[in-house]
């Protein structure tokens, strides 16, 4: 690609950097989004696809709140990209369950979610469902699960059409994509950035917004971000299609709208390493079974690992640069659930419109602190 | 319209064994594999894909899953990798494989 | 219960040479096979089929002496047994019956071997189109024999089948071939190092010479492929050949374009690929002795790259012989020595494959379909959805993975890889190995949860 110019620079071409620039595309600007490497360790690409709210921010009320905007502007997120592309990204968002076959985990996530209610009051709702009392309104659920929660407002969509469906939006709104654009360096310089590839182009840009995942470490210095995020591995497996629909959805066991059920929610620090390990394969697979027996007769056709991008609190952060103000930073590892609100508030914030949300309370000055320390 | 099987019976003297597909007897090879049964019988489709187009077995040494086809109420059994028996029942699928096996809506 | 030396996985050619040598030297060897009889594809019950099929010729029976060797001690052979997933360690994953077994061993050699090269044009999904190779199988595990099939494409192993086919009283109604008297031509400066390799050039040349004698229909120069259903059920083959549509009805129509590397067992080992051009394939990289850059794995015959039979043989023997080095059961100086005349039947071997790799290379076509002609037959995803991916951003395999759905099936990609590399090489990309991880082959829920409480085994 030719050296250029631009308004605004969006480092990372995933679901993140695709809503961020869908929003600031919106609002009237010139943008382009540099999108690394096939090859690129790509959260988009591994997900589970979850627009979920149950746990979420139980002990960081502006993370509940957050949240649980983006999950109710979900549908009009979802139609307006219908809209400008055509395609549908299958949201679904008739309720979620958390199942569980521990007890003690059961009460914990119970009180969080206790806590949770409390914060967000009549934003929230959510059911505590007795073993029994889950066998008996859906049958099949396995007899090892003592309970489960249910969110009548958590849901999924496809993440991998999501994905697919920003870059078309983006396009279609008239943003540029420079595709196989690994940014190496960011450097500020007269009221402006100057970006340089690794194949030594130079670009230049007025205002920037590092959305690299996991390559935010590697420039958030450069631009004086003290946010540095560490990759949490998880495993997935998906299944052959099924011709019916499964009875419920959880946040580890959910049919794609194709008819796969993909199992996951694992963590692991693993560094770099995305490979899909046996030992969690074969974890992953009991969870399924123990839920829902049924399953154990469906095949397994992918596994494979994704690693999720994390702050150090594990909680959204959005920053604007202290020593160069026009140079955010957009880091998070719900960017699925928080689409909806990155194409639209963040936006209005990025650009410092009156009418934008206070995001204070996700300044990286909440890191300081331990930094020091 | 049945369609004649694509290949020629073989001449050699062979033991048979007795299956049915979608309920209608078939006989066949003592020792060969599901997918051979199928193409010796008859020319159709053993299956339609989930967008209804219709595929036989194509491979015949496990790498395409195009012989797919519900071995004793188990669906999604690759035929060429499967064995005849005597009273086997077998049934072509139509389009994804159903989560307690059993008939496929016709 | 004592340690295993050596799990091999793959009972062809390669496979079972390299099992006969390392339990000759005392190794204590597990061969592992997906498929009900060693063999592997190109000796596809050869222990079972007497005279009854003298069609399928001498090289075919020649493989009965491989198997019957099997028969050793410290030779433990598992049937219908699929490998599913291999860690460094290395271990090994296995099933069957619906039962996965982890089983450890000091070494592995993947004698994976080879696949059909998939060959995507108008109406390949329709019932009664099949790669040649997969008719051929069926010929020596049923006696099932083509009915007035059309053979299509290129190769050698076109002009084999159709001589079995005549032989067996099966005679092809045409052969369409795709190599034009050019490609021969450009083909012609690699015969000098062919010649090394004489008899099986002269057995070429008889296989061609029965197909004249018997007067079968040939078409050379053939493109442009494409097959409709017609109404009682045969295909319509249409085709291009100097200067002319042709079309052909036949119940059954045959295609080839050569064989490739099956490398999903490799890559998902983690084991480094690399690109052979010549051959328009991924392929194990591997050192003279089979050794890969993973710790305790080797390859050995056509994973590594397409030589044949005959090659893979002398590759399985090279690899028995460095592991049995390795295992302290040969001196260096032993397993140099003894592996001289392997060596030089393996150069032997590999001295015709530039020779036919040039003159019998796949259409671009094929290798690069278009509009709206099946990539991956599993997903059904077109050539004009990879071509959609690419102009929305898609830069290589992952994302036109992801993208698409392209290689999302059960066979994972077995029948779209390449096609979908094509397709990119085709658009100025130079795509990547494409990822592969286990489970390499479908795996049933229940089967995998319950190797949470998992003994390896050492049988």
């Amino acid at each position: 690609m030719a050296s250029g110019t631009s308004d605004i620079a969006i480092i990372g071409g995933g679901v993140v950097g695709l809503s961020t620039a869908l929003g600031l595309l919106r609002s009237g600007r010139q943008v382009t989004v540099f999108d690394g490497a096939d090859m690129d360790l790509r959260a988009s690409q591994g997900n589970f696809g979850l627009v979920w709210l149950q746990g979420k921010g139980a002990d960081f009320a502006p993370y509940a709140e957050w949240t649980r905007d983006a999950v109710a502007a979900w549908p009009d997120f979802a139609g307006g990209l219908k809209d400008l592309t055509g395609t549908d990204v299958a949201l679904d968002q008739s309720g979620g369950f958390e199942f569980f076959t521990d007890s003690e985990e059961f009460s914990d996530f119970a009180a969080a979610l206790g806590r949770q209610q409390a914060v967000l009051g009549n934003r929230f709702s959510h059911e505590i469902v007795s073993g029994d009392d889950l066998r008996r309104s859906h049958p099949g659920i396995g007899p090892d699960v003592v309970g489960a929660s249910f969110c009548p407002l958590d849901g999924h969509v496809n993440p991998l059409r999501l994905l697919q469906v920003l870059r078309c939006a983006v396009l279609g709104a008239g943003g540029r994509l420079v595709t196989d654009a690994h940014v190496v360096d960011v450097q500020a310089s007269g009221g402006g950035f100057d970006l340089t590839l690794r194949d030594a182009t130079r670009v230049t840009a007025e205002r920037i917004v590092l959305c690299a995942g996991l390559g935010t470490s590697a420039l958030a210095g450069k631009l004086g971000f003290r946010t540095r995020v560490r990759p949490q591995r998880g495993e997935l497996l998906i299944t052959e299609k099924l011709a019916e629909r499964l009875p419920f959805l959880s946040s580890t066991i959910r049919q794609v709208d194709e008819g796969g059920v993909q199992i996951g929610g694992t963590k692991a620090d693993a560094g770099p390493d995305d490979s899909e390990t046996l030992e969690v394969m074969a974890g992953l697979a009991r969870h399924a079974v123990q839920v829902f027996p049924a399953l154990a007769d469906v095949r397994v056709v992918r596994a494979w690992g994704a690693l999720r991008v994390m702050s150090p609190d594990g909680y959204p952060v959005y920053a604007r640069s202290r020593l160069h103000p026009d140079a955010h930073l957009v880091t998070c590892h719900s960017g699925v659930t928080l689409a909806p609100l990155h194409a639209t508030a963040l936006a209005d914030w990025i650009n410092g419109s009156v009418d934008a949300p206070n995001l204070e309370a996700f300044d990286e000055n909440r890191f300081a602190l331990s930094d020091a320390a | 319209m049945k369609i004649a099987s694509r290949f020629l019976t073989p001449p050699e003297p062979a033991a048979t064994i007795q299956l049915t597909l979608d309920g209608e007897p078939v006989t066949a090879r003592a020792g060969d594999t599901v997918a051979a049964a199928l193409l010796a019988h008859s020319g159709d489709a053993s299956r339609l894909t989930a967008r209804g187009a219709p595929r036989t077995a194509f491979c015949m040494m496990g790498v395409c899953f195009d012989c797919l086809v519900e071995v004793d109420g188990r669906p999604n059994c690759q035929g060429c990798m499967v064995q005849v028996r005597d009273g086997m029942v077998l049934r072509r699928q139509r389009g994804p494989r159903k989560l307690m096996g059993g008939a496929q809506d016709a | 219960m004592h340690e295993l030396d050596l799990i091999i996985i793959g009972a062809g050619p390669a496979g079972m040479t390299a099992a006969a040598t390392a339990a000759k030297h005392g190794a204590r060897v597990l061969l592992l096979d997906e498929q009900r009889r060693s063999g592997g594809q190109i000796y596809r019950d050869v222990g079972e089929t007497d005279s009854a099929r003298p069609y399928l010729g001498k090289d075919y029976a020649a493989g009965r002496a491989l198997v019957a060797a099997l028969n050793a001690p410290g030779i433990d052979i598992e049937v219908d047994a699929t490998v599913w997933r291999v860690d460094a360690g290395p271990r090994v994953i296995w099933s069957r019956g619906g039962k996965s077994h982890v089983t450890r061993a000091r070494h592995v050699l993947l004698a994976s071997g080879a696949q059909e090269r998939p060959t995507p044009f108008p109406g390949w999904t329709l019932p009664g189109v099949m790669p040649a190779g997969a008719a051929q199988i069926l010929m020596k595990t049923s006696g099932l024999l083509p009915r007035d099939a059309v053979l299509a494409g290129s190769g050698p192993l076109i002009y084999l089948i159709a001589a079995q086919m005549i032989d067996a009283g099966a005679r092809p109604r045409a052969l369409v071939e795709t190599q034009s008297p050019r490609m021969l031509l450009r083909a012609a400066r690699h015969l000098p190092r062919a010649l090394l390799a004489t008899p099986t050039l002269l057995k070429g040349l008889g296989l061609i010479a029965k197909i004249r004698a018997a007067g079968i229909t040939r078409h050379i120069g053939a493109t442009g492929f494409s097959a409709e259903k017609t109404e009682n059920g045969d295909i319509l083959f249409s085709f291009t050949a100097k200067g002319h549509r042709h079309q052909i009805a036949t119940p059954l129509l045959l295609t080839h374009q050569g064989v490739v590397p099956s490398t999903h067992i490799s890559r998902a080992a983690g084991v480094a690929h690399e690109w052979n051009e010549a051959q328009q394939a991924f392929q194990a990289k591997t050192d003279p002795w089979g050794r890969t850059d993973v710790h305790g794995i080797h390859v050995a015959g056509d994973g590594a790259g397409i030589g044949g039979a005959d090659a893979a043989k002398a590759a399985g023997r090279l690899a028995a012989l460095d592991i049995l080095h390795r295992l302290g059961r040969l001196t260096e100086d032993a397993r140099n020595q003894t592996a001289a005349a392997d060596r030089a039947a393996h150069r032997r071997a590999m001295a015709i494959r530039p020779f036919l790799d040039a003159a019998y290379a796949p259409l671009p076509e094929i290798l690069a379909p278009e509009g709206d002609t099946i990539v991956c037959r599993c997903e059904e995803i077109t050539a004009a959805d990879i071509h959609a991916s690419l102009k929305e951003g898609a830069k290589g395999p992952r994302q036109v993975k992801t993208a698409t759905r392209a290689g999302m099936g059960p066979c994972q990609g077995r029948m779209c890889d390449l096609t979908v590399r094509g397709i990119l090489a085709n658009c100025g990309a130079t795509p990547a190995t494409p990822r592969a991880r286990s489970p390499i082959k479908p795996v049933k829920l229940g089967e995998l949860a319950a190797l949470t409480s998992h003994k390896e085994t050492s049988p």
